[in-house]
């Protein structure tokens, strides 16, 4: 079998030399691309952690060409958003790529997420990649919450309204936290401009720090794989793992793939249907906020729905908003709920994989929830698929432990 | 494998109902408006100015957007729309001052730049269409689509007065039948319809004036990257080789 | 044999994503660089001024904004365009040859399409500030009217040409202008545009 070897040599003279001795640039490279070593067995699920960069780079960029014509004032917000549309050139394109890529963040870091639950890649030693992850999880939620007061619409104004105002429900700080969330007695210019900079600076920064910190988490560990096995347990004489294959050129090519084929899909919504059917750009949203006027039906954005769906289904205000935020925190715990020494659903019971099907559907069914009204059966049916939710997390040590498991290989299945 | 089908046909199913939850509780016969024809374009342009701009501005669109898309020379914009504007790079205001409005009709009249894209081409269309008499309100009329609206029915000329029927459904509640003509209008039924039809159809049209020309571009960029698709998909296979 | 042919196609293979990507990353830099263009508003805010100049009287000067710039319009009388020949000494560029600083029409001593009336940018050529309108003729026989810069002390004369000895470089500018009508002047427009 001829593998490729690495193609960077340590630099003996010239240009390159004069940069190694003073900044650990080809040791570097070696270290995270092309001698970092990850399974060749690798499937399409591993392709989201990429994907999410590659949203990254596109929000970040595309937020830098908006700051640049965006007016965060209530008096000037709405307008200066159809202005980017209609006045700045290309400027339709620029917001419609930002708004495209918000929902598609959210698309491709559950996917990633659930590949990590199907894998079982949160376990030891991966526990702090996971945790680490779920706090980039929380900045994102920060960061598109913020990032949709901007447009100042109806549903911007609103469905901030609502969700600042849970907050009150904190007994004793609650009031006084969110006016200072607010920054006044209401949610007004003083509150978009606050969002704005959460929104453009604060939680960007916070973002591609933790980002980092993600992978080179996930580096000094080493990636998992579809069999859940540690290949550095069956390495070669020459020290890199049997079933490894350097980053670069293997999986930087594979993953080249990946990403044009979700640009393209990227592209096709971008370009073909942008609102997605009022789902990435809200119809209510192309009426200025008017605080007089509240929408019949405020929704939040897609991609909160299936949490939104949990806070109504408490008929109480406090423990509605703390079994949201639960329902929000309790997948940071699943490195120590999982009993299971097998890391993959390929080789854990049908207990275990029954489980995470009614989890899926559960949190499909909740978000569909969360877009409707609360009443009528669509509360009781919140109420069970709440139930089914928690049940998935609190229940895990108990199924995990009896669930029969099949025996996992030694080395990784891979097809060619 | 079997988990991703579920999870998809789910997903499916969930999102294809949605859309029927999602709709307003009011009955909309669709438009059926065009976008791509440009002369019903010109003739909604030409509605909108002579029976809408007196009250509502459409203030993010400017004339020469207007010109280039709808192919107008300056001299048409001119003579045919711009009846306060002074410039072709102006955008559509109004002309009765807002706050007067405000004061005469008990609301100001929206914008109507992003109206069609906010509560959807039909739901325009059958407002234009659904103004009926009632005696009891101040503008002597109501309207099916949006009870209780200031607005009078400014088209009355051209389609005339009609009378709403009111019946008891299956459950005993009063519930909208149909309309009954009073008196005639300038138009028929048919051309009046054609007439409201131009008229959304240009209230489409300028809630994203950049439809048609982002649906070109799309297909070039689905091109190219259907090309670079299939050289990297090449270059991973050839990479991949080594693999065993 | 075999190995050749794959480390050709290799590099082949790889040669052309490289290129159709940076095709790819190119094409998708031009919508953002276009975008940093003046919007369609800055081009309505920057459209032409119309300046009616009936109501001057000999020797006023009128500020107009234009672009967002200043823009000087002084009604010389006679005795402000006889004394013209005086300064050509003290002047740095009297023929106006530095190209860049005024339209066709105003390379002639009283750099303006009429006479009568200046037509000039107030802002500096040194380092933009605006200069101040002094018109009277000087004690010394070396001002006869002009405009005077009080930031760094540079000098123009009634034409707005720079004299030597002082900071800024070049004479101050005359923007594109026509007349409309007998007495109204469009800046921003040249003849012969639409």
């Amino acid at each position: 079998m001829a593998r490729i070897e690495s193609e960077i040599g340590t630099p003996k003279g010239g240009f390159m030399k004069w940069v190694d001795d003073r900044f650990p640039w080809t040791e570097t490279m070696k270290y995270h691309i092309t001698e970092y070593y990850a399974a060749k067995s690798f499937n399409w699920w591993y392709v989201f952690g990429v994907l999410a960069m590659v949203v990254l780079v596109i929000q970040i960029v595309s937020g830098i060409f908006l700051t640049m014509n965006y007016k965060p004032s209530a008096e000037e917000a709405f307008a200066s958003v159809e202005y980017i549309m209609r006045d700045v050139e290309w400027g339709w394109l620029i917001r419609y790529m930002h708004s495209t890529g918000a929902s598609f963040f959210f698309i491709v870091v559950y996917l990633h997420m659930y590949r990590a639950m199907m894998y079982g890649s949160y376990q030891k030693p991966r526990e702090l990649i996971w945790i680490i992850g779920m706090l980039i999880f929380f900045i994102l939620f920060a960061e598109a919450f913020a990032g949709y007061l901007l447009p100042w619409g109806q549903m911007s104004y609103w469905g901030a309204q609502v969700i600042i105002s849970l907050f009150g429900a904190i007994p004793f700080v609650g009031e006084a936290l969110v006016e200072i969330i607010r920054g006044d007695y209401s949610i007004t210019d003083i509150t978009l401009n606050r969002f704005f900079a959460l929104h453009v600076i604060v939680l960007p920064l916070a973002l591609i720090a933790m980002v980092f910190v993600h992978i080179v988490a996930l580096h000094h560990v080493g990636s998992s794989n579809p069999d859940g096995i540690e290949i550095k347990d069956h390495k070669g004489s020459d020290g890199i793992p049997l079933d490894g294959i350097a980053f670069h050129p293997y999986h930087t090519t594979k993953d080249l793939v990946g990403i044009i084929v979700f640009l393209m899909i990227f592209s096709a919504v971008m370009f073909f249907a942008p609102d997605m059917g009022g789902y990435f750009l809200e119809h209510a949203n192309f009426e200025p906020a008017n605080v007089m006027a509240t929408p019949e039906h405020i929704a939040p954005v897609w991609y909160f729905t299936p949490f939104y769906a949990i806070l109504r289904a408490v008929p109480n205000k406090l423990w509605g908003a703390i079994l949201m935020a639960g329902s929000v925190l309790i997948p940071v715990f699943l490195p120590w709920l999982d009993r299971s020494r097998v890391k993959s659903i390929r080789y854990r019971g049908w207990i275990y994989k029954m489980a995470l099907g009614l989890f899926v559907i559960s949190f499909v069914v909740l978000g569909w929830l969360g877009m409707q009204p609360a009443e009528g059966i669509y509360v009781m049916m919140a109420r069970i698929f709440s139930v089914i939710y928690f049940g998935f997390f609190l229940l895990m040590p108990y199924y995990t432990t009896i669930d029969k498991t099949k025996p996992v290989p030694d080395r990784v299945v891979y097809h060619g | 494998m079997v988990k991703t089908i579920r999870f998809s046909v789910v997903l499916a199913a969930l999102l294809t109902t949605a859309g029927a939850f999602a709709a307003s509780s009011i009955e909309l016969e669709p438009a059926h408006n065009d976008p791509g024809n440009i002369n019903s374009l010109q003739r909604g342009a030409r509605n909108f100015m002579n029976y809408c701009a007196g009250c509502h501005s459409a203030k993010y669109v400017r004339f020469n957007t207007l010109g280039r898309d709808l192919n107008l020379s300056e001299d048409q914009l001119i003579e045919n729309l711009m009846f306060n504007a002074e410039q072709v790079f102006d955008t559509i205001q109004a002309t009765m001052p807002l706050d007067d409005a405000a004061r005469w009709f008990g609301s100001a009249p929206p914008d109507m730049s992003l109206m069609a894209r906010a509560r959807g081409t039909d739901y325009v269309y059958n407002f234009l269409r659904g103004f009926y008499l009632d005696p009891d309100s101040p503008t002597g009329v109501d309207n099916r689509v949006l009870e209780g609206t200031s607005m009078p029915n400014v088209l009355w000329e051209l389609q005339g007065y009609q009378k709403a029927i009111f019946s008891e459904d299956d459950h005993g509640i009063e519930a909208f039948d149909r309309f009954e003509q009073v008196t005639p209008g300038t138009m028929s039924a048919e051309e009046f319809d054609e007439f409201a039809r131009d008229t959304v159809n240009f209230l489409e049209y300028i809630g994203e004036p950049i439809r048609s020309t982002r649906r070109v571009l799309g297909v070039w960029v689905l091109m190219f990257l259907i090309v670079f698709l299939i050289i990297a998909s090449m270059l991973k296979k050839q990479v991949w080789k080594d693999v065993t | 044999m075999t190995e050749d042919v794959d480390r050709n196609r290799r590099h082949f293979l790889t040669v052309a994503t490289l290129v159709t990507g940076g095709v790819g990353i190119g094409l998708a830099a031009i919508p953002f660089l276009a975008s940093l263009k003046p919007s369609a508003r800055a081009q309505a805010l920057g459209a032409p001024v119309e300046v009616p100049l009936g109501s001057l009287e000999p020797g006023e000067m009128i500020r107009v904004m234009w672009r967002g710039r200043l823009v000087f319009i002084v009604r010389r009388d006679e005795e402000m365009l006889s004394r013209l020949p005086n300064v050509t000494d003290l002047l740095r560029d009297p023929n106006s040859e530095v190209v860049e600083q005024q339209p066709e029409f105003a390379v002639n001593e009283h750099r303006s399409i009429k006479p009568e009336y200046l037509v000039v940018e107030g802002s500096c050529t040194h380092l933009g500030c605006a200069p101040l309108a002094e018109f009277d003729v000087g004690p010394a026989d070396t001002w006869f009217g002009g405009f005077f810069c009080p930031c760094h002390g540079s000098r123009f004369d009634l034409s707005g040409r720079v004299y030597k000895g002082v900071p800024a470089p070049t004479n101050l500018r005359v923007p594109p202008y026509r007349y409309i009508r007998e007495d109204v002047i469009i800046i921003g427009q040249e003849s012969g545009a639409a």
